[in-house]
């Protein structure tokens, strides 16, 4: 099997790509919609600003093929700004339409707190998770954002983490998987949730 | 569950190789950044920057071919810096692998570029350098690895970089640099009641104490080493392990 990565010009596509190395993954990068229709499992890399992803997306013509991937089946994990674009809107572009597989708008998170939410953070588990495991429970992952998806915004949450408010961490619907933290940074815990991934996706 | 303090060794280089020294004087060869970084991932460092601090245009090649190489070796996340005076800069520092871009001098310079960095990468991927040094009543910025004072306070300095988008302060005493007396805590408090950002502590690092105090009364969010840990002075395991049973929330990785 071979993952492709969404290349819609994030910074993190490199590093995903460097991560599944490790684990002796192969991939290829896909920047084009004919290169979406043959995918056996697909990453959405993604950091930075919402409108940066959804954009690129757009104009790339990915929006499309994206979709009917998710619909035919095809095992998906969005990183970062790559679980965010699965909603409706963000507050980060509220003038942009998001994929809207899931409903409900991208809160910044509470500026009681430093933001960006920048570095190692807990999960608490709240359903039971195909990615986490074999990992433990108070194992740490990095993350780097200020937007988050509400943990009651969601029916699909598995783990939730806290910083000023509670938000969705991990989502997993059928074959639709996705993290708020960047797994590919995340240290062996991170490498374990990508190895959970690519078992699912075989 | 709560955010934890991160440690962050820092490799000084010369483009190609982890160098010593202050000012430029004195340089001596600390190294292998590749050896290092592997080093450190393996030991639970929480992230990792590398300096460039020749920031030369003709030894650029040689710097960005470092960054592919020590990314290579990372699972954790990667800041670069050092002579990035650009957007193109920094997009050849990101696609060699960085995760985020530091920036200093040139920041002071052209305060604009911070504002283009943000919006091309995201906040978070922004980490503005201030170097600070007393003077009489407040903290002065210094540029040029800390030999020209600029007149402009750091406490204002500091407010503006993040109002222009910064997501992170990478906060650098110039009194306690070099000096391994500990961090300047008044000024990395003062910084940290001034921004909304995480502020990464640097400068006089030598003793647990220092890292315990700079997170405890400095309000520190990250505390920034170099050659403490290079010469294995102060192992970062034994650091975090000391800071865990004090009460300060560190990842202990498995």
């Amino acid at each position: 099997m071979k993952v492709t990565l969404i290349d819609y010009g994030a910074g993190n596509v490199a590093s995903v790509e460097r991560a599944l190395q490790r684990l002796g993954a192969e991939s290829q990068r896909a920047a084009a919609p004919e290169s979406l229709g043959s995918a056996e499992a697909l990453i959405l890399p993604g950091v930075g600003h919402f409108a940066a992803l959804i954009r690129a997306l757009d104009e790339r013509g990915l929006r499309a093929p994206l979709l009917k991937a998710l619909r035919r089946g095809v095992p998906f994990l969005g990183i970062c700004l790559g679980l965010q674009a699965l909603y409706d809107s963000s507050e980060e572009a509220p003038e942009l339409h998001g994929l809207r597989i899931f409903h409900g708008r991208i809160r910044a998170l509470p500026a009681s707190v430093k933001l960006p939410h920048m570095g190692w953070n807990q999960l608490r588990l709240v359903g039971k998770s195909r990615l986490l495991q074999g990992i433990a429970p108070e194992a740490h992952f990095y993350f780097a954002h200020s937007y988050a998806v509400a943990a009651d915004t969601t029916a699909h949450s598995v783990a939730t983490c806290t910083h000023g408010s509670e938000f969705l961490a991990v989502l997993e619907q059928d074959n639709i998987n996705a993290v708020q933290f960047h797994p590919e940074k995340s240290g062996a815990p991170g490498a374990q949730l990508l190895s959970n991934f690519l078992r699912l996706a075989a | 569950m709560t955010l934890v303090h991160r440690i962050i060794p820092c490799l000084d280089t010369d483009g190609a190789r982890v160098v010593k020294g202050v000012n430029f004087v004195g340089l001596r060869d600390a190294g292998d950044p590749v050896v290092l970084a592997a080093r450190y991932n393996a030991e639970g460092a929480d992230e990792l920057v590398v300096l460039d601090i020749a920031a030369s245009r003709d030894r650029r090649p040689t710097f960005l071919e470092t960054i592919r190489r020590v990314a290579a070796e990372l699972a954790i996340p990667l800041t670069a810096g050092g002579g990035i005076r650009t957007l193109d800069d920094a997009r050849a520092v990101v696609r060699a692998g960085a995760d985020k871009i530091t920036v200093n001098t040139a920041a002071v310079v052209r305060p604009a570029l911070i504002a283009e960095l943000s919006g091309e990468f995201g906040a978070q991927a922004v980490v503005l350098a201030i170097d600070a040094k007393r003077t009489s009543d407040h903290w002065e910025v210094m540029v040029r690895g800390g030999r020209d004072a600029t007149g402009i306070d750091a406490l204002a300095w500091a407010e503006q970089g993040v109002s222009l988008g910064a997501g992170e302060i990478l906060l650098t005493s110039v009194d306690r640099d070099g000096t391994q007396q500990g961090f300047d805590i008044q000024l990395t408090s003062a910084i940290a009641c001034v921004v909304s950002v995480p502020v990464i502590a640097s400068g006089g690092a030598k003793l647990p104490e220092h890292f315990a105090e700079v997170f405890h009364d400095g309000a520190a969010d990250a505390a920034l080493a170099a050659s403490i840990f290079h010469d294995s002075v102060q192992p970062i395991r034994g650091l975090k392990e000391f800071l865990a049973a004090r009460s300060i929330e560190v990842r202990l990785p498995c």
